[in-house]
């Protein structure tokens, strides 16, 4: 298999230090994927996956429709799940813990790993009520607590000064551009630690994908992102490493100026110069 | 690359035109008409029997008062001094829909939960189809069931019970509804997207959690609309309490005697002997009219609440 793991050339921004760094790693790991296999049924999905993924750092997933892409990051919080007759080998550690052995709670899980889907699915419900259910589940019901989550979230999201009057109207009265980032202000809420994005502007017009971007360059400050796009100007654009997959496979993991200026695997200069895919 | 086969000449857009031109009548503009015909008819029909229950029901109100019929407290029209005051009837009809309900709602719903959230697809396509079953008996078998089973098995634990009573012919009326309750209301929790629940779980929500405050509320205003119209079919039942509830019109709230619901007096005077043009024969159209009416504004009721409870997607 043709896969570098390239460590980031510049200097780090975050100096939390890994005590067993022999090399140039100083943001610490959030994901740790090793030897992850998954099969639909009889379908080999996704085969001998390796990738660390590091904090405060946005990684882009690229690649053709059906190189497993999504499948892999819907494994990261475990949503993969809810696709009957799916198995998995290998492990997959989130913070030095397996999240694959079947007694890691996945409730608790996805109380650390947020996510944003392809299409925005806000609940049916108020824009305030969207944003609160998040922590409403997990306990809290202190209203003070809550308006303020309301309102820390909204503007974490962008979109505060765009809804703060209309907070108690349904949720489906907003754009689709504005649906996706209430759903991010929604993940916000419950102060996630990692933030999974399934390609989360395919749905959505350039000037809201635009807002979308400048948002994910603002948000990894505090969060660490992983986002599935099969846009690679946007992976370009917004991420500081990126994996190419390919058939299930990872063809080449590295830093985002790397894959795009200097890629090692051919395959991946056919993808990126747009030769297929 | 092939070659295309040149064995026949012919033009497709040549064909099309020549058939185009043996149309004699444009079907596209005929099959509306005929729609709207149909439509019409329904329409027509309703209004016909409106009137009709309109007209006798004024007839019945130039020989016994209106105020009389709506406040009056005993309906005994076959005594020498006849009364129709229409409230025991009432009464009995929404004693049995009340216990209809009590039974109906809780089953019919968490069978709904159950078959869209948690069932298997076996398990799915096992108890819909009895459930269909269940909904296809013909009511004079589950009003015998009433009379003959759950009475005798209620008087063994309440031997108090009378043999014609509200509770017996109010629990049968409730299995008889059920059946709607969970289908119409599975068909209500199933349409809500799967991307919403995925945005539940993605959040940390439990199955439970997800299924009570983001499903079940997304799907209210069809689960409200099933729980009224079955409740309406339970107010308009007539042969199940025809059979076990009895013919003694009551003022009590006590569930455990003798009952008549309106359906049931309707049954009685037209199986009986009222002559035409008798009081007894233009009360059945008042205490029809009175059935329409509740009906009519469950009806309206469920509108409003499922406007008001409607959430968007």
């Amino acid at each position: 298999m043709n896969m570098t793991l390239t460590g980031p050339k510049k200097a780090p921004t975050v100096g939390i230090e890994n005590e067993n760094a022999d090399s140039v790693f100083l943001k610490e790991t959030v994901y740790e994927t090793s030897d992850l296999n998954l099969w639909y049924g009889e379908n080999h999905a996704l085969k001998n996956i390796n990738l660390d993924m590091y904090q405060n750092e946005v990684t882009a997933i690229i690649g053709p429709s059906g190189c497993g892409k999504s499948t892999y990051i819907k494994t990261l919080n475990r949503m993969i799940e809810l696709v009957p007759d799916v198995k998995t080998t290998g492990q997959i550690k989130y913070r030095n813990r397996n999240i694959l052995d079947q007694s890691y709670k996945v409730e608790d899980l996805r109380t650390q790993v947020g996510m944003v889907f392809q299409k925005p699915n806000p609940f049916p419900k108020s824009i305030y009520e969207n944003v609160i259910y998040g922590p409403k589940i997990h306990g809290i019901k202190n209203k003070k607590i809550l308006d303020q989550i309301v309102e820390k979230s909204l503007k974490g999201a962008a979109i505060w000064d765009e809804v703060k009057d209309r907070l108690h109207e349904n949720a489906y009265g907003l754009s689709g551009g504005q649906q996706q980032r209430l759903c991010i202000a929604r993940c916000l809420a419950i102060e996630p630690d990692v933030i999974l994005m399934d390609e989360p502007t395919s749905a959505l017009d350039p000037i809201s994908t635009l807002k979308i971007e400048e948002l994910v360059q603002e948000l990894k400050k505090d969060f660490s992102i992983i986002i599935v796009t099969h846009n690679m100007q946007q992976a370009a654009r917004i991420s500081d490493k990126t994996a190419f997959f390919l058939n299930g496979e990872v063809i080449e993991y590295s830093d985002t100026n790397t894959i795009f200026s200097n890629p090692n695997d051919k395959r991946t200069e056919d993808y990126i110069t747009g030769r297929f895919g | 690359m092939l070659e295309p086969k040149q064995t026949d000449t012919y033009s497709v857009q040549q064909l099309i035109l020549e058939k185009k031109s043996k149309k004699r009548w444009n079907i596209e503009k005929l099959i509306p008409k005929l729609l709207f015909l149909t439509a019409v008819i329904s329409v027509l029909i309703t209004i016909g029997i409106v009137l009709t229950l309109i007209f006798e029901t004024f007839i019945f109100f130039e020989k016994v008062s209106i105020v009389e019929f709506l406040t009056g407290h005993k309906w005994l029209p076959f005594a020498s001094t006849p009364s129709f005051g229409v409230m025991p009837l009432v009464v009995g009809t929404l004693k049995v829909t009340v216990i209809a309900a009590i039974v109906a709602v809780p089953i019919g719903l968490a069978t709904a939960i159950f078959l869209s959230e948690y069932a298997s697809e076996k398990t799915r396509r096992i108890i819909k189809p009895i459930l269909e079953v269940l909904a296809g008996i013909p009511t004079i078998v589950y009003g015998f069931f009433a009379l003959t089973f759950v009475t005798p098995v209620l008087r063994d634990i309440f031997p108090s019970l009378d043999m014609f009573n509200a509770i017996s012919p109010g629990i049968v009326v409730g299995i008889m509804i059920m059946p709607m309750i969970a289908s119409l209301s599975e068909d209500a929790l199933v349409s809500v997207p799967k991307s919403i629940r995925e945005g539940a779980y993605a959040l940390g929500a439990t199955k439970l959690e997800t299924t009570i405050k983001v499903v079940l509320p997304a799907a209210m205003s069809g689960i409200v609309a099933s729980i009224v119209l079955a409740l309406s079919r339970a107010i308009g039942e007539t042969m199940i309490v025809s059979v076990a509830g009895g013919s003694t019109p009551s003022m009590s709230m006590d569930v455990t005697n003798s009952i008549q619901t309106m359906t049931a007096y309707i049954v009685q005077v037209s199986t009986g002997d009222a002559g035409y043009g008798t009081t007894i024969y233009y009360s059945i159209y008042a205490v029809g009219m009175t059935l329409f009416v509740f009906t009519l504004i469950m009806n309206l009721l469920a509108q409003f609440i499922s406007r008001k409870f409607r959430e968007e997607y």
